[in-house]
Protein backbone atom coordinates (compact mmCIF):
# COMPACT_ATOMS: atom_id res chain seq x y z
CA UNK A 1 0.00 0.00 0.00
CA UNK A 2 2.67 2.40 0.99
CA UNK A 3 6.18 2.40 -0.78
CA UNK A 4 9.10 4.36 0.05
CA UNK A 5 11.55 5.28 -2.93
CA UNK A 6 15.00 6.57 -1.72
CA UNK A 7 13.57 9.20 0.76
CA UNK A 8 16.06 12.08 1.77
CA UNK A 9 15.88 14.59 4.37
CA UNK A 10 18.02 17.83 4.97
CA UNK A 11 18.21 20.77 7.10
CA UNK A 12 20.30 23.02 5.98
CA UNK A 13 23.88 21.28 6.21
CA UNK A 14 22.38 18.54 8.12
CA UNK A 15 21.22 15.20 6.88
CA UNK A 16 18.64 13.73 9.15
CA UNK A 17 17.96 10.68 6.89
CA UNK A 18 19.52 9.30 4.36
CA UNK A 19 18.54 6.89 1.27
CA UNK A 20 15.22 4.91 2.85
CA UNK A 21 13.17 2.73 0.95
CA UNK A 22 10.80 0.21 2.21
CA UNK A 23 7.47 -0.92 1.55
CA UNK A 24 4.34 -1.48 3.64
CA UNK A 25 1.42 -3.78 3.05
CA UNK A 26 -2.03 -3.06 4.58
CA UNK A 27 -2.80 -3.94 7.87
CA UNK A 28 0.99 -3.91 9.05
CA UNK A 29 1.51 -2.76 12.36
CA UNK A 30 5.50 -1.43 12.13
CA UNK A 31 6.72 0.08 15.48
CA UNK A 32 9.94 2.78 14.86
CA UNK A 33 12.47 2.47 17.55
CA UNK A 34 15.78 4.66 17.41
CA UNK A 35 18.16 7.30 19.88
CA UNK A 36 16.50 10.54 20.10
CA UNK A 37 17.23 13.08 17.27
CA UNK A 38 17.94 9.99 15.00
CA UNK A 39 14.76 11.24 12.41
CA UNK A 40 12.21 9.06 13.29
CA UNK A 41 9.54 12.21 14.12
CA UNK A 42 10.95 13.38 10.91
CA UNK A 43 9.69 10.25 9.02
CA UNK A 44 6.95 10.11 10.56
CA UNK A 45 5.88 13.52 9.72
CA UNK A 46 6.17 13.01 6.07
CA UNK A 47 4.25 9.98 6.35
CA UNK A 48 1.43 12.64 8.37
CA UNK A 49 2.32 15.36 5.34
CA UNK A 50 3.46 18.01 7.21
CA UNK A 51 6.88 17.72 5.90
CA UNK A 52 8.05 16.53 2.49
CA UNK A 53 11.22 14.72 1.50
CA UNK A 54 14.18 16.32 -0.18
CA UNK A 55 14.67 13.81 -2.69
CA UNK A 56 12.70 10.59 -3.38
CA UNK A 57 9.02 10.33 -3.18
CA UNK A 58 6.63 8.29 -0.40
CA UNK A 59 3.81 6.74 -2.74
CA UNK A 60 0.39 5.87 -0.98
CA UNK A 61 -1.39 3.75 -3.35
CA UNK A 62 1.35 4.33 -6.23
CA UNK A 63 0.39 8.15 -5.86
CA UNK A 64 2.42 10.67 -4.28
CA UNK A 65 1.16 10.78 -0.57
CA UNK A 66 -0.76 14.61 0.18
CA UNK A 67 1.53 17.07 1.18
CA UNK A 68 -0.94 18.03 3.47
CA UNK A 69 -2.57 16.45 6.48
CA UNK A 70 -6.03 14.46 5.31
CA UNK A 71 -8.65 12.43 6.74
CA UNK A 72 -6.95 9.50 5.30
CA UNK A 73 -4.28 9.44 8.15
CA UNK A 74 -5.21 9.70 11.63
CA UNK A 75 -2.76 11.18 14.51
CA UNK A 76 -1.78 10.64 18.15
CA UNK A 77 0.63 13.15 19.51
CA UNK A 78 2.58 12.85 22.71
CA UNK A 79 0.64 15.65 23.65
CA UNK A 80 -2.29 18.71 23.12
CA UNK A 81 -3.79 15.81 20.54
CA UNK A 82 -7.12 16.99 21.95
CA UNK A 83 -9.13 20.36 22.27
CA UNK A 84 -9.39 21.66 25.32
CA UNK A 85 -12.33 23.94 24.80
CA UNK A 86 -14.28 20.84 23.88
CA UNK A 87 -16.05 18.40 26.12
CA UNK A 88 -14.58 14.22 25.78
CA UNK A 89 -17.82 13.72 23.99
CA UNK A 90 -17.43 16.80 21.42
CA UNK A 91 -13.86 15.88 20.75
CA UNK A 92 -15.03 12.87 19.00
CA UNK A 93 -18.37 14.63 17.43
CA UNK A 94 -16.37 17.44 16.27
CA UNK A 95 -14.86 15.02 13.45
CA UNK A 96 -18.27 14.23 12.48
CA UNK A 97 -18.99 17.90 12.31
CA UNK A 98 -16.03 18.49 10.42
CA UNK A 99 -17.02 16.02 7.64
CA UNK A 100 -20.93 16.79 7.40
CA UNK A 101 -21.17 20.05 7.45
CA UNK A 102 -19.49 23.78 5.91
CA UNK A 103 -19.16 25.77 9.11
CA UNK A 104 -18.30 22.48 11.65
CA UNK A 105 -21.79 22.67 13.58
CA UNK A 106 -24.04 19.56 13.81
CA UNK A 107 -27.87 19.96 14.43
CA UNK A 108 -30.70 17.50 15.12
CA UNK A 109 -31.08 14.26 13.91
CA UNK A 110 -27.34 14.34 12.56
CA UNK A 111 -26.07 15.95 16.15
CA UNK A 112 -27.82 12.46 17.72
CA UNK A 113 -26.53 10.38 15.24
CA UNK A 114 -23.02 11.51 15.56
CA UNK A 115 -23.19 11.39 19.83
CA UNK A 116 -24.55 7.68 19.58
CA UNK A 117 -21.51 7.05 17.31
CA UNK A 118 -19.16 9.03 19.28
CA UNK A 119 -20.47 7.28 22.36
CA UNK A 120 -19.88 4.01 21.06
CA UNK A 121 -16.68 4.81 20.43
CA UNK A 122 -15.85 6.28 23.92
CA UNK A 123 -17.68 3.11 25.21
CA UNK A 124 -14.42 1.08 23.20
CA UNK A 125 -11.36 3.12 24.66
CA UNK A 126 -13.72 3.49 28.11
CA UNK A 127 -14.27 7.11 28.27
CA UNK A 128 -17.91 7.10 28.26
CA UNK A 129 -18.35 8.11 32.11
CA UNK A 130 -16.39 11.23 31.48
CA UNK A 131 -18.02 12.54 28.15
CA UNK A 132 -19.01 15.83 30.21
CA UNK A 133 -15.44 16.60 31.73
CA UNK A 134 -13.12 18.63 29.73
CA UNK A 135 -9.55 17.48 28.88
CA UNK A 136 -8.12 19.14 31.56
CA UNK A 137 -9.94 16.80 33.93
CA UNK A 138 -8.61 13.82 32.59
CA UNK A 139 -5.16 12.20 33.74
CA UNK A 140 -2.46 11.73 30.85
CA UNK A 141 -4.05 8.10 29.74
CA UNK A 142 -7.50 9.21 29.80
CA UNK A 143 -6.32 12.11 27.86
CA UNK A 144 -4.44 9.89 25.20
CA UNK A 145 -7.17 7.65 25.04
CA UNK A 146 -9.57 9.90 24.07
CA UNK A 147 -6.99 11.43 21.60
CA UNK A 148 -7.44 7.77 20.06
CA UNK A 149 -10.72 7.79 19.81
CA UNK A 150 -10.95 11.09 18.08
CA UNK A 151 -8.03 9.61 15.41
CA UNK A 152 -10.53 6.64 14.84
CA UNK A 153 -13.67 7.84 14.17
CA UNK A 154 -13.63 9.16 10.60
CA UNK A 155 -11.80 5.21 10.21
CA UNK A 156 -8.77 6.36 8.92
CA UNK A 157 -6.40 3.94 6.77
CA UNK A 158 -3.44 4.73 8.54
CA UNK A 159 -2.68 5.67 12.29
CA UNK A 160 0.22 7.89 13.11
CA UNK A 161 1.38 7.48 16.56
CA UNK A 162 4.33 10.01 17.80
CA UNK A 163 5.51 8.63 21.03
CA UNK A 164 2.01 8.47 22.10
CA UNK A 165 2.63 6.86 25.75
CA UNK A 166 6.16 8.39 26.14
CA UNK A 167 4.68 10.41 29.20
CA UNK A 168 2.47 7.66 30.80
CA UNK A 169 2.96 5.47 33.88
CA UNK A 170 4.44 2.58 32.79
CA UNK A 171 0.93 0.63 34.18
CA UNK A 172 -1.05 2.83 32.13
CA UNK A 173 1.41 1.91 29.54
CA UNK A 174 0.40 -1.51 29.44
CA UNK A 175 -3.40 -0.74 29.23
CA UNK A 176 -2.78 1.48 26.48
CA UNK A 177 -1.03 -1.27 24.43
CA UNK A 178 -3.72 -3.72 24.90
CA UNK A 179 -6.37 -0.72 23.66
CA UNK A 180 -4.16 0.17 20.71
CA UNK A 181 -3.75 -3.66 19.53
CA UNK A 182 -7.22 -4.44 19.50
CA UNK A 183 -8.51 -1.38 17.88
CA UNK A 184 -5.81 -2.51 15.23
CA UNK A 185 -7.16 -5.80 14.52
CA UNK A 186 -10.56 -4.36 14.99
CA UNK A 187 -10.28 -1.48 12.43
CA UNK A 188 -7.68 -3.60 10.25
CA UNK A 189 -5.45 -0.17 10.24
CA UNK A 190 -1.69 0.30 9.23
CA UNK A 191 -0.06 1.25 12.06
CA UNK A 192 2.95 3.86 12.43
CA UNK A 193 4.41 3.85 16.00
CA UNK A 194 7.57 5.89 16.62
CA UNK A 195 8.86 5.29 20.26
CA UNK A 196 11.99 5.28 22.73
CA UNK A 197 11.32 2.21 24.07
CA UNK A 198 12.44 -0.79 22.18
CA UNK A 199 10.88 -2.96 24.59
CA UNK A 200 7.45 -1.27 23.38
CA UNK A 201 8.21 -1.57 20.12
CA UNK A 202 9.41 -5.69 20.38
CA UNK A 203 6.06 -7.04 21.83
CA UNK A 204 3.32 -4.59 19.85
CA UNK A 205 2.98 -4.82 16.52
CA UNK A 206 3.76 -6.70 13.60
CA UNK A 207 7.51 -5.67 12.24
CA UNK A 208 10.16 -3.29 13.89
CA UNK A 209 12.47 -0.71 12.20
CA UNK A 210 15.22 0.46 14.05
CA UNK A 211 16.43 4.13 12.76
CA UNK A 212 20.47 4.81 13.07
CA UNK A 213 23.36 6.27 11.43
CA UNK A 214 24.22 4.05 8.93
CA UNK A 215 28.18 6.10 8.58
CA UNK A 216 29.24 8.15 11.17
CA UNK A 217 32.25 10.84 10.91
CA UNK A 218 32.78 11.78 14.41
CA UNK A 219 34.59 15.33 12.99
CA UNK A 220 31.07 15.39 11.09
CA UNK A 221 28.21 13.81 13.39
CA UNK A 222 25.98 15.44 11.21
CA UNK A 223 27.18 14.92 7.93
CA UNK A 224 25.24 11.43 7.40
CA UNK A 225 21.63 10.67 8.09
CA UNK A 226 19.63 7.59 9.59
CA UNK A 227 18.86 4.47 7.50
CA UNK A 228 17.00 1.63 8.67
CA UNK A 229 19.89 -0.44 10.42
CA UNK A 230 17.11 -3.40 11.19
CA UNK A 231 14.03 -4.35 9.52
CA UNK A 232 12.36 -7.21 11.78
CA UNK A 233 8.76 -8.99 11.82
CA UNK A 234 8.35 -8.79 15.46
CA UNK A 235 7.46 -12.19 17.34
CA UNK A 236 10.28 -14.52 14.86
CA UNK A 237 13.85 -12.86 16.54
CA UNK A 238 15.52 -13.80 19.72
CA UNK A 239 15.32 -11.46 22.89
CA UNK A 240 19.65 -11.67 22.35
CA UNK A 241 19.61 -9.67 19.28
CA UNK A 242 17.28 -6.88 21.23
CA UNK A 243 19.66 -6.50 23.81
CA UNK A 244 22.39 -6.06 20.67
CA UNK A 245 20.12 -3.65 19.01
CA UNK A 246 19.91 -2.00 22.46
CA UNK A 247 23.53 -1.12 23.16
CA UNK A 248 24.42 -0.59 19.76
CA UNK A 249 21.77 2.37 19.70
CA UNK A 250 22.82 3.47 23.22
CA UNK A 251 26.32 3.72 21.74
CA UNK A 252 25.91 5.69 18.66
CA UNK A 253 23.39 7.88 20.70
CA UNK A 254 26.02 9.01 23.09
CA UNK A 255 28.29 9.68 19.91
CA UNK A 256 26.20 11.79 18.51
CA UNK A 257 25.36 13.82 22.13
CA UNK A 258 29.42 14.18 23.08
CA UNK B 1 10.56 31.49 62.43
CA UNK B 2 9.64 30.46 58.74
CA UNK B 3 11.27 32.95 56.00
CA UNK B 4 9.77 35.81 54.91
CA UNK B 5 8.96 34.63 51.36
CA UNK B 6 7.14 31.06 53.18
CA UNK B 7 5.49 33.43 55.64
CA UNK B 8 1.27 33.48 54.65
CA UNK B 9 -1.05 35.96 56.20
CA UNK B 10 -4.51 34.15 57.94
CA UNK B 11 -7.64 35.27 56.70
CA UNK B 12 -8.93 37.65 58.63
CA UNK B 13 -4.94 39.09 58.86
CA UNK B 14 -4.81 39.19 55.11
CA UNK B 15 -7.94 41.10 54.47
CA UNK B 16 -7.09 43.32 57.14
CA UNK B 17 -3.60 43.74 55.92
CA UNK B 18 -4.98 44.88 52.19
CA UNK B 19 -7.63 47.35 53.85
CA UNK B 20 -5.12 48.98 56.10
CA UNK B 21 -3.55 51.45 53.19
CA UNK B 22 -7.27 52.29 52.21
CA UNK B 23 -8.09 53.27 56.49
CA UNK B 24 -4.84 54.67 56.34
CA UNK B 25 -5.46 57.43 53.28
CA UNK B 26 -8.72 58.18 54.47
CA UNK B 27 -7.79 59.15 58.19
CA UNK B 28 -4.68 61.41 56.40
CA UNK B 29 -7.11 63.31 54.54
CA UNK B 30 -10.50 63.86 56.92
CA UNK B 31 -7.11 65.08 59.30
CA UNK B 32 -5.78 67.23 56.18
CA UNK B 33 -8.74 68.67 55.27
CA UNK B 34 -10.49 69.46 58.91
CA UNK B 35 -6.83 71.10 59.66
CA UNK B 36 -7.52 73.29 56.66
CA UNK B 37 -11.18 73.71 57.16
CA UNK B 38 -10.49 74.66 60.26
CA UNK B 39 -8.02 77.81 59.27
CA UNK B 40 -10.21 78.63 56.44
CA UNK B 41 -14.08 77.56 56.17
CA UNK B 42 -13.89 78.80 52.43
CA UNK B 43 -11.28 76.59 51.57
CA UNK B 44 -11.39 74.95 48.46
CA UNK B 45 -8.50 72.79 48.03
CA UNK B 46 -9.60 69.45 50.84
CA UNK B 47 -13.44 69.78 50.51
CA UNK B 48 -15.14 67.80 53.57
CA UNK B 49 -17.23 64.86 52.90
CA UNK B 50 -20.35 66.79 53.47
CA UNK B 51 -19.59 69.17 51.28
CA UNK B 52 -18.97 66.49 48.30
CA UNK B 53 -21.89 64.88 49.44
CA UNK B 54 -23.70 68.16 49.37
CA UNK B 55 -22.27 68.85 45.29
CA UNK B 56 -22.79 65.50 44.81
CA UNK B 57 -26.28 65.50 45.52
CA UNK B 58 -26.64 68.67 43.26
CA UNK B 59 -25.35 67.12 40.45
CA UNK B 60 -27.23 63.59 40.49
CA UNK B 61 -30.37 64.53 42.05
CA UNK B 62 -31.49 67.80 40.90
CA UNK B 63 -32.21 68.58 37.77
CA UNK B 64 -29.56 71.23 35.88
CA UNK B 65 -31.21 74.63 36.21
CA UNK B 66 -29.83 75.11 32.58
CA UNK B 67 -30.95 71.78 30.90
CA UNK B 68 -33.21 70.01 33.36
CA UNK B 69 -31.02 66.95 32.78
CA UNK B 70 -29.21 65.35 35.69
CA UNK B 71 -26.02 66.19 34.50
CA UNK B 72 -24.04 63.20 37.05
CA UNK B 73 -26.09 60.75 35.47
CA UNK B 74 -25.86 62.44 31.87
CA UNK B 75 -21.89 62.40 32.42
CA UNK B 76 -22.02 59.09 33.03
CA UNK B 77 -24.16 57.55 30.26
CA UNK B 78 -22.55 59.46 27.47
CA UNK B 79 -18.81 58.40 28.64
CA UNK B 80 -19.84 54.92 29.32
CA UNK B 81 -21.95 54.79 25.55
CA UNK B 82 -18.24 56.05 23.82
CA UNK B 83 -15.98 53.89 26.26
CA UNK B 84 -18.46 50.52 25.24
CA UNK B 85 -18.40 51.79 21.43
CA UNK B 86 -14.99 52.17 21.18
CA UNK B 87 -13.84 48.63 23.25
CA UNK B 88 -16.41 47.04 20.93
CA UNK B 89 -15.38 48.43 17.70
CA UNK B 90 -11.78 47.56 19.06
CA UNK B 91 -12.51 44.27 20.04
CA UNK B 92 -13.89 43.49 16.87
CA UNK B 93 -11.27 44.51 14.68
CA UNK B 94 -8.79 43.59 17.12
CA UNK B 95 -10.50 40.36 16.22
CA UNK B 96 -10.24 40.17 13.09
CA UNK B 97 -6.70 41.33 12.61
CA UNK B 98 -5.12 39.59 14.85
CA UNK B 99 -6.84 35.92 14.12
CA UNK B 100 -6.25 36.29 10.23
CA UNK B 101 -2.66 37.18 10.91
CA UNK B 102 -2.43 34.44 13.28
CA UNK B 103 -4.04 31.55 11.89
CA UNK B 104 -2.69 32.86 7.81
CA UNK B 105 0.76 33.07 6.97
CA UNK B 106 -0.27 34.95 3.57
CA UNK B 107 -2.38 37.66 6.06
CA UNK B 108 0.67 37.51 8.49
CA UNK B 109 3.03 38.68 5.49
CA UNK B 110 0.51 41.59 4.65
CA UNK B 111 -0.82 42.95 7.71
CA UNK B 112 1.91 42.11 10.38
CA UNK B 113 4.45 44.39 9.51
CA UNK B 114 1.77 47.48 9.20
CA UNK B 115 0.47 46.63 12.24
CA UNK B 116 3.75 46.78 14.24
CA UNK B 117 4.20 50.29 12.54
CA UNK B 118 0.49 51.40 13.58
CA UNK B 119 1.10 50.35 17.14
CA UNK B 120 3.73 52.69 17.86
CA UNK B 121 2.26 55.59 16.60
CA UNK B 122 1.03 57.60 19.98
CA UNK B 123 -2.90 57.89 19.86
CA UNK B 124 -2.99 61.02 21.44
CA UNK B 125 -1.12 62.13 18.62
CA UNK B 126 -3.26 61.74 15.68
CA UNK B 127 -5.95 62.91 17.70
CA UNK B 128 -5.97 66.83 16.60
CA UNK B 129 -6.25 64.34 12.74
CA UNK B 130 -9.49 62.37 14.13
CA UNK B 131 -11.06 66.11 15.03
CA UNK B 132 -9.67 67.37 11.48
CA UNK B 133 -11.82 64.46 9.66
CA UNK B 134 -14.49 63.46 11.58
CA UNK B 135 -15.56 67.15 13.97
CA UNK B 136 -15.67 67.61 16.95
CA UNK B 137 -18.97 65.48 17.73
CA UNK B 138 -19.22 61.66 19.20
CA UNK B 139 -17.24 60.00 16.50
CA UNK B 140 -13.48 61.36 16.70
CA UNK B 141 -14.10 60.48 20.57
CA UNK B 142 -15.00 56.79 19.67
CA UNK B 143 -12.85 56.67 17.03
CA UNK B 144 -9.55 57.68 19.24
CA UNK B 145 -10.78 54.86 21.69
CA UNK B 146 -10.70 52.19 18.85
CA UNK B 147 -7.57 53.34 17.16
CA UNK B 148 -6.10 53.16 20.31
CA UNK B 149 -7.00 50.41 21.62
CA UNK B 150 -7.15 47.86 18.20
CA UNK B 151 -3.50 47.31 17.61
CA UNK B 152 -2.46 46.15 21.12
CA UNK B 153 -5.57 43.92 20.95
CA UNK B 154 -4.64 42.74 17.63
CA UNK B 155 -1.15 42.09 18.38
CA UNK B 156 -2.17 40.10 21.92
CA UNK B 157 -4.77 38.23 19.65
CA UNK B 158 -2.05 37.37 17.27
CA UNK B 159 0.37 36.26 19.32
CA UNK B 160 -1.80 33.66 21.08
CA UNK B 161 -3.09 32.83 18.25
CA UNK B 162 0.32 31.54 17.02
CA UNK B 163 0.58 30.08 20.51
CA UNK B 164 -2.24 27.40 20.32
CA UNK B 165 0.22 24.10 19.54
CA UNK B 166 0.48 23.30 15.94
CA UNK B 167 -0.70 20.02 16.94
CA UNK B 168 -4.37 20.85 17.56
CA UNK B 169 -4.12 22.14 13.90
CA UNK B 170 -2.97 19.30 12.39
CA UNK B 171 -5.45 16.90 14.17
CA UNK B 172 -8.12 18.71 13.28
CA UNK B 173 -6.68 18.39 9.36
CA UNK B 174 -6.91 14.79 10.13
CA UNK B 175 -10.35 14.84 11.04
CA UNK B 176 -11.27 16.47 7.38
CA UNK B 177 -11.73 20.24 8.48
CA UNK B 178 -10.92 22.47 6.03
CA UNK B 179 -9.30 26.18 6.80
CA UNK B 180 -13.02 27.64 8.01
CA UNK B 181 -14.19 25.31 10.31
CA UNK B 182 -10.57 25.35 11.88
CA UNK B 183 -11.01 28.76 12.50
CA UNK B 184 -14.50 28.85 13.49
CA UNK B 185 -14.19 25.54 15.97
CA UNK B 186 -10.58 25.30 17.01
CA UNK B 187 -8.78 28.94 16.91
CA UNK B 188 -12.24 31.50 17.60
CA UNK B 189 -13.02 29.46 21.02
CA UNK B 190 -9.93 29.22 22.37
CA UNK B 191 -9.14 32.66 21.27
CA UNK B 192 -12.55 34.59 23.38
CA UNK B 193 -11.10 34.22 26.29
CA UNK B 194 -8.17 35.46 25.29
CA UNK B 195 -9.88 38.43 23.72
CA UNK B 196 -11.44 39.55 27.12
CA UNK B 197 -8.10 39.57 28.91
CA UNK B 198 -6.79 41.37 26.17
CA UNK B 199 -9.85 44.05 26.62
CA UNK B 200 -9.26 43.97 30.20
CA UNK B 201 -5.65 44.79 30.24
CA UNK B 202 -6.54 47.65 27.78
CA UNK B 203 -9.23 49.30 29.45
CA UNK B 204 -6.97 51.68 31.23
CA UNK B 205 -5.39 53.15 28.35
CA UNK B 206 -9.17 53.87 26.67
CA UNK B 207 -10.58 55.61 29.79
CA UNK B 208 -7.58 57.73 29.05
CA UNK B 209 -8.41 58.13 25.80
CA UNK B 210 -11.68 58.65 26.77
CA UNK B 211 -11.19 61.29 29.26
CA UNK B 212 -8.60 63.06 27.29
CA UNK B 213 -10.63 63.53 24.46
CA UNK B 214 -14.07 64.67 26.27
CA UNK B 215 -11.63 67.04 28.13
CA UNK B 216 -10.61 68.72 25.13
CA UNK B 217 -14.12 68.99 22.77
CA UNK B 218 -17.26 67.73 24.28
CA UNK B 219 -20.35 69.15 26.01
CA UNK B 220 -21.18 66.68 28.58
CA UNK B 221 -19.13 63.30 29.87
CA UNK B 222 -16.92 62.87 32.86
CA UNK B 223 -14.10 63.47 31.35
CA UNK B 224 -15.61 66.88 30.66
CA UNK B 225 -17.14 67.21 33.69
CA UNK B 226 -13.79 67.44 35.85
CA UNK B 227 -12.23 69.57 33.38
CA UNK B 228 -14.93 72.50 32.93
CA UNK B 229 -14.98 72.18 37.01
CA UNK B 230 -11.22 72.94 37.28
CA UNK B 231 -11.72 76.51 36.33
CA UNK B 232 -13.73 76.77 39.80
CA UNK B 233 -11.17 74.81 41.90
CA UNK B 234 -14.32 72.62 42.79
CA UNK B 235 -12.45 69.84 44.46
CA UNK B 236 -15.73 68.88 45.42
CA UNK B 237 -17.05 67.82 42.16
CA UNK B 238 -13.37 66.53 41.23
CA UNK B 239 -13.00 63.98 43.66
CA UNK B 240 -16.32 62.43 43.91
CA UNK B 241 -16.10 62.33 39.74
CA UNK B 242 -12.61 60.42 40.43
CA UNK B 243 -13.59 58.01 42.65
CA UNK B 244 -16.79 57.41 40.61
CA UNK B 245 -14.53 56.68 37.01
CA UNK B 246 -12.20 54.58 39.36
CA UNK B 247 -15.49 52.58 40.54
CA UNK B 248 -16.92 52.09 37.24
CA UNK B 249 -13.47 50.77 36.00
CA UNK B 250 -13.24 48.34 38.50
CA UNK B 251 -16.36 46.83 37.98
CA UNK B 252 -16.52 46.60 34.02
CA UNK B 253 -13.00 44.96 34.65
CA UNK B 254 -15.03 42.75 37.10
CA UNK B 255 -17.57 41.37 35.16
CA UNK B 256 -15.60 40.85 31.99
CA UNK B 257 -13.48 38.40 34.38
CA UNK B 258 -17.04 36.65 35.47
CA UNK B 259 -17.87 36.95 31.69
CA UNK B 260 -15.11 34.80 30.70
CA UNK B 261 -15.31 32.54 33.82
CA UNK B 262 -18.93 31.97 32.91
CA UNK B 263 -18.84 31.56 29.31
CA UNK B 264 -15.49 29.60 29.09
CA UNK B 265 -16.13 26.88 31.78
CA UNK B 266 -13.04 24.78 29.82
CA UNK B 267 -10.54 27.24 31.34
CA UNK B 268 -11.37 27.36 35.06
CA UNK B 269 -8.57 24.54 35.56
CA UNK B 270 -5.93 26.93 34.32
CA UNK B 271 -3.74 29.18 35.56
Amino acid sequence: MIEIRNVWKRYGDNVILENISATVAEGEFITLVGASGCGKSTFLRMLLGTDVPNQGEILLDGKTIADEPDAERGVVFQQYSVFPHMTVLENVIIARAFEKTHLGFLWGKRKRAARDEAMAMLETVGLSHMAARYPDELSGGMRQRLAIAQALILKPRILLLDEPFGALDPGIRADMHALVLSLWRQHKLTVFMVTHDLAEGFHLGTRLWVFDKLRLDPQAPNRFGAGITYDLPVGQCEPELLQEIDSGLSSSGQELVS
Amino acid sequence: MKRLINQQPTRVWGIALSLLPFVFLLVLYVTASDARLAENPQDKLLPSFSQMGEAMQRLAFEPSKRTGEYLFWQDTLSSLQRLGLGMAIAAGLGMLLGLSTGAFPVAYSGVAPLLTVASLIPPMAILPILFIVFGLGEVSKVALIAIGVTPFVARDIQKRCLEIPREQLVKAQTLGANSGQIVLRVLIPQLMPRLIDSLRLSLGSAWLFLIAAEAIASTDGLGYRVFLVRRYLSMDVILPYVAWIALLAFVIDFALRKLSLWAFPWQENRS
